[in-house]
């Protein structure tokens, strides 16, 4: 990489007090209260759940190569579909880009020496590794067949798994985020430097302000959802039990009055990064910076709103359907905003092709896609069709893996110097990018063809006529698991080897930039003193002209 | 960390990570009423679930509320607004300056309120409870005089415990924490400077009492049992 020659001059870097070496030993790390270790902490738990979580993906793809099920019993499916899905929402995606790089960036972005409270940061990490362990646990010993979603009244009468250690695993790492979603609001809040200002923040921020209103606002209601759940299985009844007059739907209205708003705690932080990454490559000022910016606080407040959309067919009342069909319309907008103003930044930029920027084109393509295909199931009739099949699990993972995954990994990419303080080797990083932006694609977009056709999610076996896109789907994911080993090697290698990458290898704008990298315990070396707002690329007005 | 020392000249309590006192004391407030925010969400998930069903067994609700005695939930009502009394009375001992001593005596006064509530709600409540076998999940019985009410009765008692128990789970929890404050005034952390973790967990202990004047005319004051009959 160039820029490697460029800044060999900071090699005494190495010898540098910063706060990877301030000190040693497992205690200074499992004890530590300094934002960035804990990002590390946070980076290196959920690279293993993500493994996890992966493997059982590998595992059903593997099965659904032969119509009749290749590998597993059925019962074993559900098992490997549900711990698929807890692990990767509860446990990778929630926490990926809020508890690594929000945590890592959020005091750098702004001009604070650490979060507004260091203690509670660490907490959050020992409550998510018991949140973790607990579901670790019900996975080692017969595992969880509810799905994700754990509908009731089959989690709390019929399934014969460990759904109460699952639904307490996912309560307890609820927590870590309530932890995460509070010190993040009262940091940006009372934390920023001099001079600035709510307009001068990286759109970043704004992102994860947007994210930490719905974790501290829609977490609670899962919380006690799950807390009823497993009182209810526990002592054979509750408010779920039809038995008593309960009603099973109600538990879906409280799921979904959180897990909604999750899906854009899993995709907000994504846009922010975006947004980082696609000024910093394009050389350029955001375009439309308010806009941008309030569109993250109108997703986090329109979501809200538009849980009845996953409920069109559960005999919820027609008018109910026609509100939230409508409301999930709405919340297309801000999204679109978004979308549009990351092109018209692009517009004349003076554009360079690094690893990060690849991820960040992927993610604005990937994600239009999963959300046009939103649309066809906000419409109440075309969901009819569609839902339930895999036309779903299709334009989901276009959100959460085209979009929140390669956001994540651009986030990686483009923060890594300043992490680690070490460069990787771009034309490897640029060659994963492709990797798994191709797998990504041959894996889920059959997946729409196979949902448009009629195939249900969550069957181990399938018709043979739909075979031919099933092993497409399969191959895809093969492509794909690749493309994810390969960042793990040369970020292994970066790590111990990499060149010094010194404190602005992109030459980019923001506070964490002007700090050295890696970056001292105390961040800056003096608190700075904002005078300009973000993405002032000073060839802005040359391109312009 | 040498240029730590330069930042915090002032000892008592100051935070590293913050610019002064002020910055810090803002902190602290702001993160307890955003914690205040999530709890009313998560009380408001099991409210509204109530609010639901009320709505659609109204008759079977009446007859689950009446099982309850309104002179102990009136009684502990009272003991949780005195409560609220010398928490609010300790946090003025420390702002003006106070003795220790004084401190001390409103927080375990507050304790032993806190505690008085939860003795009254355990032994002549709860306990009566589970003797007539009105616990859901703990040998409940179903009465004729109830009829068609009867599944009804028990949604409500299922409400009933869960919401007064996650109640007292937060009682204990602000016990634990006022046990802790007792521990800090002792060591004379308290000035009429710092005050904030005393007035932070009385904010706290506040809610947890506004959220039993919610649960006090849901539970047990519904059907009108002193309009001269109603229902």
């Amino acid at each position: 990489m160039s820029t490697a020659i460029a800044d060999v001059h900071e090699a005494p870097a190495e010898s540098r007090v910063n706060y990877l070496n301030a000190t040693y030993g497992l205690k200074s790390w499992l004890l530590t209260l300094d934002h960035k270790r804990i990002a590390l902490l946070y980076l290196g738990t959920i690279t293993l759940t993500f493994v996890v979580g992966g493997l059982a993906a590998v595992l059903m793809r593997l099965n659904l190569i032969e119509p009749q099920g290749a590998l597993v019993e059925p019962d074993t499916y559900n098992k490997l579909f549900s711990i698929h899905g807890i692990i990767m929402v509860f446990f990778f995606l929630v926490p990926s880009i809020p508890a690594t790089l929000g945590n890592f960036l959020i005091p750098l972005m702004i001009g604070a020496r650490d979060v507004a409270f260091p203690k509670l940061n660490l907490m959050s990490w020992y409550v998510f590794v018991t949140g973790a362990a607990c579901v670790m646990y019900a996975v080692m010993t017969g595992g969880v067949d509810t799905g994700w979603t754990f509908y009731t009244p089959y989690s709390t009468s019929y399934a014969h798994t460990q759904v109460i250690a699952a639904a307490v695993g996912i309560f307890i790492a609820g927590f870590s985020s309530i932890l995460t979603g509070l010190n993040f609001l009262v940091t940006i809040h009372k934390m920023r430097a001099p001079g600035m200002t709510w307009f001068r923040l990286p759109l970043f921020i704004w992102a994860m302000y947007a994210t930490s209103l719905i974790f501290v606002l829609g977490t609670p209601v899962i919380a006690v959802t799950l807390l009823l759940l497993a009182a209810e299985r526990l002592l054979h009844v509750g408010i779920f039990d039809p038995a008593i007059g309960g009603d099973p739907l109600l538990f879906q209205h409280l799921f979904w009055f959180y897990s909604h708003p999750a899906v854009y705690i899993m995709i907000l932080p994504g846009m922010g990064v975006i947004s980082e990454l696609i000024t910093a490559f394009s050389r350029k000022k955001i375009f439309g910076y308010s806009f941008v910016a309030f569109s993250s606080l109108g997703i986090a407040i329109i979501s809200f709103v538009v849980w009845g959309h996953h409920m069109f067919v559960t005999g919820q009342s027609l008018y109910a359907g026609l509100v939230f069909s409508v409301l999930s319309f709405v919340v297309a907008i801000p999204s679109a905003v978004k979308v549009f103003n990351w092109t018209a930044t692009l517009y004349k930029g003076s554009i360079s092709y690094e690893a990060p920027m690849l991820y960040a084109l992927g993610f604005i393509g990937l994600f239009t896609m999963g959300g046009l295909t939103g649309l066809f199931l906000a419409s109440l009739a075309t969901d009819v069709h569609l839902n339930g099949t895999y036309f779903i699990v299709a334009h989901f993972h276009y959100i959460m893996v085209g979009g929140a995954v390669m956001a994540y990994l651009g986030g990686i990419h483009y923060w890594w110097p300043k992490i680690t303080g070490r460069l990787y080797p771009d034309l490897w990083a640029r060659f994963a990018a492709l990797i798994i932006f191709i797998g990504f694609n041959l894996t889920f977009f059959p997946q729409f063809m196979l949902g448009y056709l009629g195939m249900p999610r969550r069957y181990g076996i399938y018709p043979a006529e739909f075979q031919v896109l099933n092993v497409m789907s399969s191959a895809g994911a093969s492509i794909l698991a690749i493309g994810y080993v390969i960042p793990l090697i040369y970020f292994y290698w970066s790590w111990n080897y990499g060149p010094p990458a010194g404190p602005n290898p992109w030459g980019a704008t923001g506070l964490e930039w002007t700090t050295a990298s890696p970056p001292p315990t105390e961040n800056f070396e003096q608190i700075p003193i904002v005078t300009e707002d973000a993405y002032n690329y000073p060839t802005a007005d040359v391109a312009s002209e | 960390m040498s240029d730590t020392a330069l930042h915090h000249p002032n000892p008592t309590g100051f935070a590293h990570q913050f610019e002064d006192l002020e910055q810090q004391h803002e902190a602290g407030r702001l993160g307890m009423w955003i914690f205040l925010a999530t709890e009313i969400l998560f009380f408001g998930g099991m409210f509204t679930s109530y609010t639901i069903y009320r709505a659609l067994h109204l008759p079977s609700f009446i007859i689950g509320s009446h099982l309850l005695e309104v002179k102990f939930g009136a009684t502990n009502t009272v003991v949780l607004i005195c409560s609220s009394l010398t928490m609010a009375l300790a946090i003025r001992a420390a702002q003006t300056g106070k003795s220790k001593s004084t401190i001390i005596f409103y927080l375990i006064l507050t304790m032993f309120l806190g505690a008085l509530f939860l003795g009254l709600k355990l032994r002549f409540e709860w306990y009566h409870d589970y003797v007539e076998h009105i616990v859901p999940g703990f040998g409940f019985q179903y009465r004729p005089e109830w009829g068609s009410a009867a599944p009804g009765v028990q949604m409500f008692m299922c409400f009933y415990f869960f919401m007064t128990g996650l109640h007292a789970l937060h009682m204990i929890v602000g016990l634990g924490v006022l046990a802790v404050l007792v521990g800090m005034s002792a060591r004379g952390r308290f000035t009429s400077q710092y005050y904030v973790p005393l007035e932070i967990s009385g904010l706290y202990w506040h809610f947890v009492d506004i959220v039993w004047i919610f649960l006090f005319p849901l539970l047990y004051l519904i059907g009108g049992r002193y309009s001269g009959g109603g229902h």
